[in-house]
């Protein structure tokens, strides 16, 4: 659909452009995070691209992988009907130095956007007008949709209680059973293979 | 304790009726219950269904009458998912009521936490405050919450604070292929041996 905006991309950034693919008729470009800002600008600003609208802005965690995380954004132009996936990657394996311009200047939905990539995986967008935590809770310590970040650790903000302030057993009877609930998330699967065998 | 006995009395007669103080109070409460709707989720439309017309299943049990204050409410319905960030806020509503006061879990997810088994949200309320009814179910079917209601009512005539778990009417996936058989073969519904 937007090939031609790829090929414009290459033609004006260059080795910026760090790879292109079209799939099912979704153009994707990766791009430096140093020239981040200057590329969306220019896709924002060129009269044959004009993508005035921001769809979506997201993070990803590729945790074995250097650079770890992703920044995606998803451009939409309305008056030239095209579309283009715009990614950066940043990172260390530790997750440190993830850092990325922020796009607020551009599209005004990058601001709560950004803050949930924030909260969620760590990543600051530098000149962000208000980077702080939008869905956790301040007092949260860590990014939990890191892959590093626990499974079933919960940060709760009131202490729960304890068996004997209660003074009745809190275990669950059935149908909610010992796991709270449907804990499919932490089946051992590789267990539950050897035990159909 | 039980019931109130009704006693008719004939324009001939003359009479009076003993009872235990418990028992009159119990009984104004289990048919007086003021709720507090803290309704979170999915299961709030299910809620709304519960004490619309159809069901009509507050109104005939007399806690039709919703109080957004919790001093003047004595029963927390619960209703959806509760997370870590909105804690504090449940058991603050909860020390706010007046005492005496129940709880109705509405939902697997108020009960346990359900599926949300995660950073996010706490796994059931009674890790809060504590819950006398859980209703079962994503979302329960009205008439399980109506039983939950009468389960309530029954613990609270009886003066019971330990938690109850409404049973299901039957478990789909234990015996209803026998329950199924059992209608059948008395005749209920067609299908089978009459």
């Amino acid at each position: 659909m937007s090939k031609a905006v790829l090929q414009k991309l290459q033609a004006t950034f260059g080795a910026a452009v760090l790879e292109t693919h079209s799939q099912f008729g979704d153009d994707t470009a990766v791009v430096e995070p140093s020239r981040w800002l200057e590329i969306a600008t220019f896709l924002r600003d060129d009269p044959a691209c004009a993508f005035e609208m921001m769809s979506d802005l997201c993070g990803v965690d590729r945790f074995d992988v250097t650079p770890r995380f992703e920044v995606v954004i998803h451009l939409n132009s309305l008056s030239k009907g095209h579309r283009i996936r715009l990614k950066t990657r940043v990172g260390d394996e530790d997750g440190e130095g993830a850092q990325v311009a922020s796009l607020v200047g551009l599209w005004k939905t990058a601001n709560w956007l950004e803050r949930e990539v924030f909260d969620m995986f760590g990543i600051t967008f530098q000149t962000h007008p208000d980077l702080r935590r939008i869905l956790m809770y301040p007092e949260f310590v860590g990014y939990p949709l890191r892959k590093d970040y626990p499974a079933e650790k919960t940060q709760p903000l009131v202490a729960y209680r304890t068996e004997e302030e209660a003074g009745v057993p809190l275990d669950k009877q059935a149908p909610f059973g010992p796991h709270e609930g449907m804990s499919f998330a932490r089946n051992d699967f590789t267990k539950r293979a050897e035990d159909a065998n | 304790m039980g019931e109130l006995k009704q006693v008719t009395l004939e324009p001939s007669e003359s009479g009076f009726a003993t009872t235990k103080l418990d028992s009159l109070l119990n009984w104004a409460r289990k048919w007086s219950l003021f709720k507090y709707p803290f309704v979170t989720a999915c299961c709030g439309m299910e809620f709304m269904a519960l004490t619309s017309p159809r069901f009509d299943g507050t109104a005939r049990f007399g806690a039709e009458a919703p109080r957004f204050s919790p001093r003047q409410s004595d029963l927390l319905w619960v209703v959806g998912t509760i997370s870590q960030r909105q804690a504090p806020v449940l058991k603050r509503i909860y020390e706010q009521m007046m005492e005496p006061k129940w709880v109705l879990g509405f939902g697997t997810c108020a009960s346990s936490g359900g599926f949300y088994d995660n950073y996010t949200t706490v796994a059931g309320i009674d890790k809060i405050i504590p819950c006398d009814v859980y209703v079962p179910g994503c979302p329960p079917r009205p008439e399980a919450v109506i039983d939950g209601l009468m389960l309530l009512q029954d613990k609270i005539a009886t003066g019971d604070r330990t938690p109850r778990i409404v049973k299901p009417r039957f478990d789909p996936a234990q015996g209803h292929q026998e329950q199924l058989v059992q209608l059948r073969t008395k005749g209920f519904i067609d299908g089978g041996a009459k």
